[in-house]
Order: structure tokens, then sequence, then C-alpha cells
């Protein structure tokens, strides 16, 4: 179905060639995962399928593409586009039109689809990935979920027989990802698509791939999904587990995991958790760098938060979960002053931050917002880097140093725009550290991160947390916070559902449960390196 | 289906076209007087048929044409106060101190005495923008200016395609734009001032710019442009043939319009132009390979909306012509108008669809239904802005 040979892609301004010597072939109706670290080529590898890659984006492609019979050198993205669909990382940034059904339609009316037909077809797509009750919407007032499927079926009303799809859930909260996930396994399977599908939370997908192309240093390798996992430089938290633990085959699934792992359950029952992350015990009188204390906040005339009550202490990571849309943004929008308190209060450091000057502002409080290209205004890293220390009245050459820290290599004369997801989350946060602000607030900062990448988040967020900063963390990510978070508070219609310590709100609640917990259920052990930790204890004494 | 799309009775949205064409008709007829009274008597109309025909949860800009009218008529009468004008008046109403101009601006005065005929003949020019204004705020209310747009004719495909795109695009940029804004506090600064906006202007742009590259690709990779048109020359023959057509149709509607050059110019004009444009629109139409997605049907409803609107504006049209009293009222001497009652019955067909074309769907359902729905889009709108 899709041949590559001896394909290499150079784009003009990079010394290095992004691909060479990719020879991979796809048969009909395989589902197969590419993985790697941030920036190894993915997405170019992803857009080559379909032409972009040269014919949009620009760059030398050497070698040869044939998609069911067609040269991608002689045929355009346009000309292949009844038989491969794309879908890209943002759906919102692709949609055409601006209702549900229009865009269903929009692929089908350019390829010149009859009425009756097109018509028929929009109807199956809705109801195949459960939009019928959106049809008229605009797509805007979508929430993710929603959009990534409506990005999926706008491609796959005009039943392409290739499916691309470049990180399809990595904005979408836990149950709005399986949700997609199981609509793209159920096309596998009913229609026999051929799916090529990039994702950096491979505990999502890792078990549902028929093979693995791992991309590394512009190189790839397919291969069966656990012998890929075997030598692969990202992995899921149940493979690390299943290497830790010497299992062969390596299990991809919990399922596989679990039924490994009764011997290592036995063997750790009854050692004490040593959590590798140890919560800080704090003396939770008036130190408190955030209070809300009843806290409701409208975004126009709706109460999105509704009574929120929560503190966050010095040397404590908090993390924030809830479903898209429960709050969690409007929270951390209110905790740095940029929406006013309705009723209740907010304090940071004691004051009302909605009422602080900028400038004062910075001390107290510094968010990273989801997109952390919003902080970023330079032509340069450098340049930004000393932009950062004026604004912040930090001392020269303060910014660069946190940054040298955090991401040790940023080269001075890149963009921000250039930078990989991690390298500018790194920046920006480094801009907002330069403040020195006692609290620091992170919305979804995992977004689009590798696990390497996350591994080096964490532990500059749990350095942070040792010099007594707060830090406050939206996320969906329940293998981030299993690693990162001391404490837990879910929130959902803009009220505090739940609020304690990590391991009790992870372990309680399949929906939230990392991997490692339900692999190790009844045991406490949260994270891979939790279980490491337990296994060198010594076993307890037999009473 | 078919049939019952010739009733009036199946809630449907009525073709964009139609109600577009029914608001230039009305249009037409307040532009061709200045009578107060008929002026009043079109706004009327127009909001009746957009109370009783606008779909619930729907964007309405019709209140915002209306203050737009009102400010139209203040600074018309503000400017004749200030400005005098060259209106000759005996009713002077009062005496603004005369500012003294060099003696090489004849014509203009700034002060003076203010009469009653001035502001009078400045009001009824101002009621009749107004008026216009009002029609084309129904026009858009009734039917959003993005349905019509997917109406465009083929050989303006693309033109189409750009408008849609800019139409969707501006409210993002204001988005885009809050949210730098807000993030600047993080950075230490208010946001606000000359300088900041400059800094604020790239990070905007940029996102700007990157989202439509993001676009251009999803359209190209489903297909966008693909053979429409199969040589350069025939693309370049339909399209001088559709805009020397437009550009006719434009002509011909103006010369009716205004009134004042040789009427009869008008009318050939708008025939060769729509001959033109329909021949063009044909030809594109057959090489067109694209299909439509549920095309929003031509039938009798449609028909009397149109005809409805067409027929109000050919009457004060005809009686503008015959110079029927009180289509232009006197200003000089000042004389009450009064309402004539041949154009005035033209305007009142316009009111006919107001019950004889289809409702909406959700409003159809009922007003609680329907609004309970519309409401939830405008929450959930509120809420995707954040």
């Amino acid at each position: 179905m899709i041949r590559f040979e001896d394909v290499g892609v150079r784009f003009d301004d990079r010394r290095e060639p992004v691909l060479r010597g990719v020879d991979l072939r796809v048969d009909e109706g395989e589902m197969v995962l590419v993985v790697g670290s941030t920036g190894s080529g993915k997405s170019t590898l992803l857009r080559c399928v379909n032409g972009l890659v040269p014919h949009f984006s620009g760059g030398t492609l050497s070698g040869r593409i044939t998609v069911d019979g067609r040269d991608t050198r002689t045929h355009r993205p346009r000309d292949l586009a009844d038989i491969v669909g794309v879908v890209g990382q943002d759906p919102a940034a692709a949609f055409v039109t601006d209702t549900v059904e229009e865009e269903l339609a929009y692929g089908m009316e350019s390829l010149g689809v009859t009425g009756d037909v097109m018509r028929r077809r929009v109807e199956e797509t809705l109801d195949l990935l459960g939009l019928a009750d959106v049809r008229q919407r605009t797509l805007r007032t979508l929430s993710g979920g929603q959009q990534q499927r409506v990005a999926i079926g706008g491609v796959l009303a005009a039943h392409p027989r290739i499916l691309v799809l470049d990180e399809p859930t990595s904005a979408l909260d836990p149950v709005a990802a399986e949700e997609v996930l199981a609509a793209l396994t159920r096309l596998v399977h009913d229609l026999g698509l051929t799916v090529l599908l990039a994702e950096h939370r491979l505990e999502r997908v890792v078990q549902y791939a028929d093979r693995v192309v791992v991309v590394q240093n512009g190189r790839v390798r397919a291969d069966l999904p656990a012998a890929a996992m075997a030598t692969s430089p990202v992995s899921p938290p149940v493979v690390d587990l299943g290497r830790l633990a010497g299992w062969s085959p390596l299990p991809l699934s919990v399922r596989d995991a679990r039924r490994a792992a009764g011997p290592i359950r036995l063997q750790l029952a009854g050692r004490s958790v040593v959590r590798a992350v140890k919560p800080v015990t704090t003396s939770g009188l008036d130190k408190a760098l955030l209070s809300a204390r009843a806290l409701v906040v409208n975004r126009g005339r709706r109460a999105v938060l509704r009574g929120i009550d929560l503190e966050v202490n010095p040397g404590e990571v908090v993390a924030l979960m809830g479903r898209n849309g429960s709050g969690k943004s409007t929270l951390l929008a209110a905790a740095c002053g940029q929406l006013p308190a309705r009723l209740g209060s907010v304090r940071t450091g004691g004051l009302d931050p909605a009422s602080l000057k900028p400038r004062q502002l910075v001390r107290h409080v510094g968010l990273v917002p989801q997109d952390p290209g919003l902080l970023l205004y330079g032509e340069t890293v450098s340049g930004e880097c000393r932009a950062a220390d004026t604004d912040m009245h930090a001392a020269p050459g303060t910014t660069r140093a946190i940054l040298a820290h955090l991401a040790p290599d940023v080269e001075d004369d890149t963009h921000p725009r250039d930078l990989s997801e991690g390298q500018r989350l790194a920046l920006a946060l480094a801009v907002v550290l330069a403040g020195k602000p006692p609290l620091v607030l992170l919305d979804e900062p995992t977004r689009g991160l590798d696990y390497g990448a996350k591994t080096r988040l964490v532990a500059s967020l749990r350095l942070l947390a040792a010099e007594q900063h707060g830090v406050l963390v939206a996320t969906h990510d329940v293998e981030l916070v299993a690693e990162l978070a001391d404490r837990v508070v879910v929130i959902a219609d803009g009220e505090v559902v739940t609020d304690g310590p990590t391991d009790a709100v992870l372990a309680g609640s399949p929906a939230f449960a990392p991997q490692v917990a339900k692999v190790m259920h009844p045991q406490p052990w949260l994270t891979v390196a939790d279980v490491a930790a337990a296994l060198v204890q010594p076993p307890p004494l037999a009473v | 289906m078919t049939l019952a799309i010739h009733d009036y009775r199946l809630p449907r949205l009525l073709h964009p076209a139609a109600w577009w064409a029914w608001a230039i008709g009305l249009a037409m007829a307040a532009n061709r007087t200045t009578n107060p009274l008929l002026l009043a008597l079109i706004v009327v109309v127009a909001a009746y048929v957009v109370a009783a025909r606008r779909e619930l949860g729907a964007a309405s800009p019709f209140g915002a044409f209306l203050r737009l009218g009102l400010l139209a008529i203040t600074l018309r009468v503000v400017f004749q106060v200030l400005l005098g004008g060259g209106t000759p008046g005996r009713t002077v109403l009062f005496t603004l101190p005369e500012i003294p101009l060099p003696s090489g601006s004849s014509g203009v005065r700034l002060g003076g005495p203010v009469t009653l005929e001035g502001v009078l003949a400045a009001a009824y020019e101002g009621a009749r923008l107004a008026a216009v204004l009002a029609c084309i705020g129904a026009a858009n209310t009734l039917a959003s200016p993005r349905r019509l747009l997917r109406y465009v004719p083929a050989t303006l495909y693309e033109v189409g395609t750009a408008l849609v795109v800019a139409l969707t695009y501006a409210p993002q940029l204001v988005d885009d734009a809050r949210r730098v804004r807000v993030a600047r506090r993080l950075r230490g600064h208010g946001g606000r001032g000359i300088r900041e906006l400059a800094r604020l202007a790239v990070p905007v742009l940029d996102s700007a710019l990157e989202r439509s590259l993001n676009l251009a690709a999803s359209m190209e990779s489903r297909g966008y442009g693909r053979s429409v048109h199969r040589d350069a020359r025939s693309r370049r023959q339909a399209t001088a043939l559709t805009l020397a057509g437009l550009s006719g149709v434009i002509a011909g509607v103006y010369g009716l319009l205004d009134g004042s050059p040789a009427p009869l110019l008008g009318l050939p004009l708008l025939i060769v132009g729509s001959v033109a444009a329909t021949a063009s629109l044909a030809v594109g139409a057959r090489r067109d390979p694209r299909s439509r997605y549920r095309p929003d049907p031509w039938a009798t409803p449609e028909w009397l909306v149109l005809g409805c609107g067409v027929a109000a504006g050919v009457l004060v049209l005809i009686a503008a012509q015959r110079g029927v009293p009180g289509i232009v009222v006197q200003t000089s001497p000042a004389e009450w108008p009064i309402l004539p009652w041949f154009p005035a019955l033209g305007v009142l067909l316009a009111l006919v669809p107001a019950w004889l074309s289809p409702v909406p769907p959700l409003r159809a359902i009922g007003p609680f239904d329907g609004l309970q729905d519309g409401l939830q889009d405008g929450l959930q709108d509120v809420g995707a802005t954040s």
C-alpha cells in the first residue's frame, strides 16, 4: 500500500538531513505506530505519505515513495486526497468550514462525490464517530475530543484507504483520548483501513499496533511491537516495568503485564512504600502560597468555578486534574489575576493577584500557559532571555542560566518558534522563573513532550519544590502526576471533587490510575521508580 | 421532500439568496424616497419580518445596523448644523456664532444661522441611509453572509473561499490578540500603550500566519483545487466573462437606483450584464467537478419571498419615475409629509414573508426548546473562547 524506497529528506536550512535511507513497506489493513523522541522526524515521515513533504513544505526528497502505485513526485497532495487522509495535531487549525456537517462534507465536495452519496456518508460518519448530537453545532463551540473526532470524520467521510494521524490524542483528557482511539481501532477492524499513527503517549496506543516504526536520528526501523519496544528510545511505563522485572516477551498492555506480575507482587507484598517522590511535610499555617476560599469565577455569564477551596504550600507540588472544560485553566487564570474572583477570594502570598500591578505580579506568581509560545516574543533565544531579564528585573544572564540548566542543548541564535516543544516549554519556564515567583503554575505542560523531556521537566519541578517554591500543575497526564505530585486535586464542573495525597487519589480510581498501579494493584506502587525502590529494600521479617 | 419543500409550512431555512434578494428589493425602495413616513414603514416592515423569521440562537446583527442608522442620521444633522451647507431656508431656528473663513472657500461656512429646512433635508437624507442599512441588517440576520457565500459560482470559487476564510479568521485574530495581551501581564507588562502594541503585533500576526499555513496544508491534503480548471486559458476566459457580467449588473443596478443619469442606461446595462454573468456561470458550472453538500433547495417559498421584495422595490421605483407626490418630501418650504398610498402598499407587500415563508427549524421546535439549544451553544461559545 505504502512503499518508501531509500527515501531521504533534507531541508535547506538544516545541516543534517531529517530522514535518510528510509526503506519501509506498509501493507493494506495494517495499523502502524510511529514512535521516536521529539524532533526525530516522525512528522516529516508522516507528511511524506501524502506528498505534503516536499510539495508543500519545500526541501529535497530523494528516493521514491509510492502510495497505491502513485508516485508522490508526480502526484501532489490534492491528487492523493482520494487515497490518503491526514489528521494533524491541532484539529482546530485544520478546520476549513464552521459547522460539523459542512466540515465532514468538505473533502467529499472537493472530490466531487455526488449529492446523495455524500448525504449518506455524512450520516454514516456522524454515527460512526458519535457526532450525531452535535451535527449542527459550530466547530469552535465543541470540546477538544469532539473536535478531534470531527477532524478524523472529515477525512474519513471521503473514504480514503490510508489514514495518517499525527498525535491525535495529545490535547485530550484520558477519557476523550480513549474515545478517539476506540473509534480508530474499530475503523481498522471494520473497514480494513491502513493506519499510520504517531503518538507520544505510548501507553495509550502501543497495544493496538500491528507494527512499530522507530524513528531515531533520521533512520527508521520497523518491527513487531514487543521487539521494537525492547530497544526503543521511548517506552511506556508497562514496558519499563517489564524491563525492570526482566519479563520476556515484554508486556505491551496492562493485561499482559498483570498476568506476568504475579511473582513480583508476591515478592513485594508487605514492603513499605518508599515513594521516589517524597511528600514534604508542611506547616499548613498561614504560609500558603496560594489559597482560594469559596472561589467563584465567571467567564461571561457562566460560573465556571463554583466555590473552590484550595491551598498550595511552600515545597509542595499539587496536580490539578479533571476533564476538558472542568475549570482547570480558569482556576490557574484566577490564581494569576487574569480573571477576577466574583465571589469568595483568591490570594497569592496574601495578596489579591487581580489587583496587583503586572510588575508586582511577576514577583508573586508565574504561569506557563498551555501554549508556551504566548510568553515568547523574541527573535532569538538569547534575545528572549535578555528581554526576560529586563522584564523580571533580574540580573543580566539569569534567564539564560536557568535555561541552560533546564535544557542544556538549546542554541542561542535559534528562533523560539523553531525549538522543539520541550525546549520551548523550558524557555517559557525559564522566563517565568527569572522573576523568582514563590508560586509557579503550569497549564498542561506535557502536551507534545516525549518521555525524556518529561523526565527532565519532573526533575526541574521537584528541584523547585525542594527550594520551597509551590507548584500547581494542571494536567491530564496521570503518569506525570504519579511521578511528580505530592497531592492531587480533582475538579469537576467547577467544584473540588477530591483533594488528597497522590497515591490515595490515583490508586483509588481506574480512570486516573497510572499503568504501574493497575499492574501492581492491590499493592500501592505508582511508578516504575517506586517499584525499583521497593525491590532493593530488604524483605520484611517474618513474624 | 420534493413536493414538501414547495409548502411554506415545512420548517426549514430559506435559501439565503432569497432573503438577500428580498432585502435588496426593499433597500431599492428605501433608496428612492426621502419621505420619513415611508422610510419608517420600510424599517418597521424589515424589523417585523426579522422578528418573525429569525432563527433562534443565530447571530443577530440587526440591532447593530439600526444603531448605525441612527448614527448616520445624527451625523448628517450635526454636520448640517455646523457647516450650514447649501440649502437655502427662511425659517431660522437659531444662530450659531459664525467663524469667518478665508475668502477663497466659497460655499463652505462654519456656524451661522441654522434653518429648519436645512435640518429637515439632512435628517431625511440620513433617514434614507438608515433605512437602507436596516434592510442590509435584516438580510444579515435572516441569512448569514457565510451561508450566502456557499453559493458563489464555480468560476469565482477561489474568491469565495478566501472570503469564507477571512470571515473565520477575523474573530480568531481577535481571540489571539486577547490571549496574547493577557499573557503579557505574566511578563510584567500591562499590554497597553503604543510600544506594547508593537510588541504584541508580532506574536499575533505570527500565529495568524501559522494558522493560515496549517489551513492551507489541510485544504491541499483534502483535495482543494483538484482539477477545477484543467487549463489556465479556460479559467481566464471564464473569470473575465464573469467579472464583466457582474460589473454590468452592478452598473445597471446603480443606474436604476441613482436615477440621475439617463434612466434608460440602467435597464439595458442590467439586462446585458445579467445575460453575460448567467452565461459565464453556466459555462463555469459545467466545468466544475466539485459537488455541493445539501444545497438549499430553491422552491416556491423562495420565489415568493424574492417576488415580494422585488415588487416592493419596483413599485416604489415606478412611483418615483411617475413623480407620484409624497415620494420626495418638500423641505423648502418645509411641509408636513403625507404617506402616499401607492408606494406604501408596495412596501407592505414585503411584509408578506413574515407569514408565507417557512419557519426556521429551531424556531419551529418552539421558543422554549429552541431557545434552550441556542443558549446552550452560546454558553459553550463563551467557554470555548477561554
